[in-house]
């Protein structure tokens, strides 16, 4: 059991050593000089920088563009270590990690919400639609919901908030919160949080509760045609223990795959959904930085988010043994 | 003879399949005595797995229990509804399953699938329960912790003999229990099978395609062929004196050190069970056919030995023996 868990956890710091390198390297290999283009940028559009050169020797100095890469790669990793991610440019001076942070807590809590609960139901759903014995009227139901999943989460944003938003106007079609409320930790402040969640996570959960059924009803079906499940049904077991305890759990190691890594990019946010829900979180942060080629923002989001896939992947491996006991003795 | 422990009935069982229905299982009937051996061979497609698992009502579609009786402590098994059906399952009727590599849950540890049948029939159970069926298979009582990929095949088969018996069945059903093994685990496990079984008085239905394995283990043996049961009879006679052209030519096909080299099969290829031929479904591959076997089903023949065989020969062979 140690040497597995050493061996997860070394190979997760090795991704995230790997992940904060690339990271470090991707802009420099880039062709054509960032800061040479931006001044070139700014003197186009009448901008005055005097002497180009100058500016970007003075600029390069600034960001310690100058010295050498390994110097540059080393003090990068040493404040990637402290999570300094360096200065907005569009917003300059904010830290990118404060604003990073300051997000966070809305993606996480949007995202975070609405992917675990559309992985329980859709997951329960999927079980149900593979089991002989389910009640014929949960197939009824669940055919919409499996149609629902081809539709991207962004279009049913779209028309969720044209229903429930402008024809009907019973939900808050903006933000994650009114607009000049003071927030404050009462159930006033978490009741309006949530009813502004409404529209952006139902989007998302109606188009991805069908993703996972599908998936959990296959798995399940070949499950059940296994011969384990006959000898559980010869034993006399009640159809409830079988279902969970012999298929269900049998089932669901692909799902909990799947619902890692969903929950590993969830750090970058849905960036259509908080687009069009203009929801404060990590996507439309990210979505902002592009627009105004905010290149640390970019940076430190990419950065934030292979770290968490990495971190993300890591509990799963720790938590895979305790549902699969045959993963802990293959070598990997 | 004592009251049979199982009644087994005109058992018809169907597949639907798309090209039409296959007749996997025709008429079958037998009585098992307690404490009763009995084995069923045939070659693949004969029926006799199918028909061994719809003794349990274990038959899953497109395969259906079409008629018949399988009765046991007085309960029909294929009438019986499902709670009465799941209270006989694995207590007065237990399975050995075909393919033990698959045939226990390979997320739980062996306790946990002790645990699991005591607790569907309302019985503690406790570790030194576990400990002692374990042991009377041959088993260390620190597999109970094992998870079934750490167990050989060998010792997967003996935990399936365990849980077969563990709520002292009055009836064990054995579909290939040693297919998958090889020939000294076989026969060890074939021997674990006969002891416990002995200690507990239980009767056997053994399944299997090995006639030399089934002519150690069973009393009586089943011939079945083309999902009917063709000679029924104990294994001395059968053996010594097979009635059935088709038994005779499943004996004649054991290879022996007589001539090396010489592979005796039976001619021809087992009938198609969607169209089985008209009359005896043998007669295009029997030596003895004559007009009356493409004409007409022989009925079961109960010869004086108490043997009961599908033959309109039956009776001719005898008197040519």
């Amino acid at each position: 059991m140690l040497p597995y868990l050493l061996r997860r956890i070394g190979m997760a710091a090795l991704v995230v050593f790997v992940a904060v390198s690339v990271n470090f390297m991707i802009p420099r290999l880039m062709p054509g000089d960032a800061v040479e283009q931006q001044l070139s940028a700014i003197s186009a559009a009448g901008g005055q920088v005097g002497d180009i050169q100058a500016a970007a020797a003075a600029l390069r100095e600034r960001y310690g563009l100058d010295r050498p890469l390994l110097t540059q790669y080393l003090d990068y990793l040493g404040h990637a270590a402290r999570l300094d991610l360096g200065v907005s440019i569009a917003h300059y001076p904010e830290r990118v990690a404060e604003g990073v942070l300051a997000s966070l807590p809305w993606t996480i809590g949007l995202l975070g919400t609405a992917t675990l609960i559309s992985f329980v139901v859709g997951t329960m759903l999927g079980g149900m639609l593979a089991w002989p014995g389910a009640p014929r009227a949960l197939k009824v139901v669940a055919l919409p919901l499996v149609v629902l999943s081809a539709v991207p989460y962004f279009m049913l944003g779209v028309v969720l908030l044209a229903i429930f938003g402008l024809a009907w106007p019973v939900l808050p079609v903006a933000g994650g919160f009114p607009f000049g409320h003071v927030p404050q930790a009462d159930l006033q402040t978490t009741g309006l949080i949530l009813y502004h969640a409404i529209l952006p996570a139902a989007s998302i959960v109606l188009a991805s509760l069908g993703t996972w059924a599908v998936a959990m009803r296959g798995m399940l079906v070949g499950v059940l045609g296994e011969d384990h499940i006959m000898l559980a049904e010869a034993k006399g077991l009640s159809p409830r223990r079988i279902f969970f305890a012999y298929g269900m759990r049998n089932a669901l190691l692909p799902q909990l795959t799947q619902l890692a890594l969903k929950l590993g990019l969830l750090v970058s946010g849905a960036i259509l959904v908080e687009v069009i829900f203009a929801y404060p979180g990590i996507g439309y942060r990210l979505y902002l930085a592009i627009g105004q080629k905010d290149l640390f923002v970019i940076q430190g989001i990419v950065l934030l988010l292979s770290i968490s896939i990495a971190l993300v992947m890591l509990l799963l491996d720790l938590l895979y043994p305790l549902i699969d006991p045959r993963v802990t003795t293959r070598q990997a | 003879m004592s009251a049979p422990v199982l009644s087994v009935r005109d058992l018809v069982v169907e597949f639907a399949t798309s090209r039409g229905v296959a007749h996997a299982v025709n008429s079958v009937s037998f009585d098992l005595e307690p404490g009763e051996r009995l084995g069923l061979v045939g070659e693949s497609g004969s029926g006799k797995t199918t028909t061994a698992l719809a003794l349990m009502r274990l038959i899953r579609p497109p395969g259906r229990i079409v008629g018949g009786s399988v009765v046991i402590d007085g309960v029909d098994v294929i009438a019986a509804a499902t709670a009465a059906l799941r209270r006989l399952r694995g207590a007065r009727i237990a399975l050995v399953p075909q393919g033990a590599m698959n045939a226990l849950n390979p997320v739980l540890t062996i306790a946990t699938q002790f645990e699991d049948l005591f607790a569907a029939h309302g019985q503690p159970c406790t570790r030194a329960r576990i400990a002692e069926l374990l042991a009377s298979v041959g088993l260390d009582p620190g597999v109970a912790d094992r998870h079934p990929h750490e167990l050989s095949g060998g010792m997967k088969q003996r935990v399936c003999i365990a849980l077969a018996v563990a709520l002292r069945p009055a009836v064990i059903v054995a579909d290939e229990p040693t297919s998958a093994l090889d020939v000294i685990v076989q026969k060890q496990v074939l021997r674990t099978l006969a002891r416990v079984q002995r200690e507990l008085g239980a009767a056997v239905v053994m399944v299997g395609h090995d006639m030399g394995l089934m002519a150690q283990f069973a009393h009586r043996v089943g011939v079945m062929y083309a999902g009917r049961l063709v000679e029924l009879g104990d294994v001395r006679r059968i053996f010594a004196d097979p009635r059935h052209p088709y038994t005779r030519m499943l004996i004649d096909s054991l290879p022996g050190f007589g001539q090396r080299g010489v592979f005796k099969g039976i001619p021809g290829v087992a009938p198609s069970l969607l169209a089985p031929p008209p009359g005896c479904p043998f007669h295009p591959r029997c030596p003895r056919a004559g007009a009356v076997c493409s004409a007409e089903l022989p009925p079961p023949l109960d010869l004086p030995d108490g043997r009961i065989v599908r033959c309109h020969f039956a009776q001719e062979a005898a008197d040519a023996a």
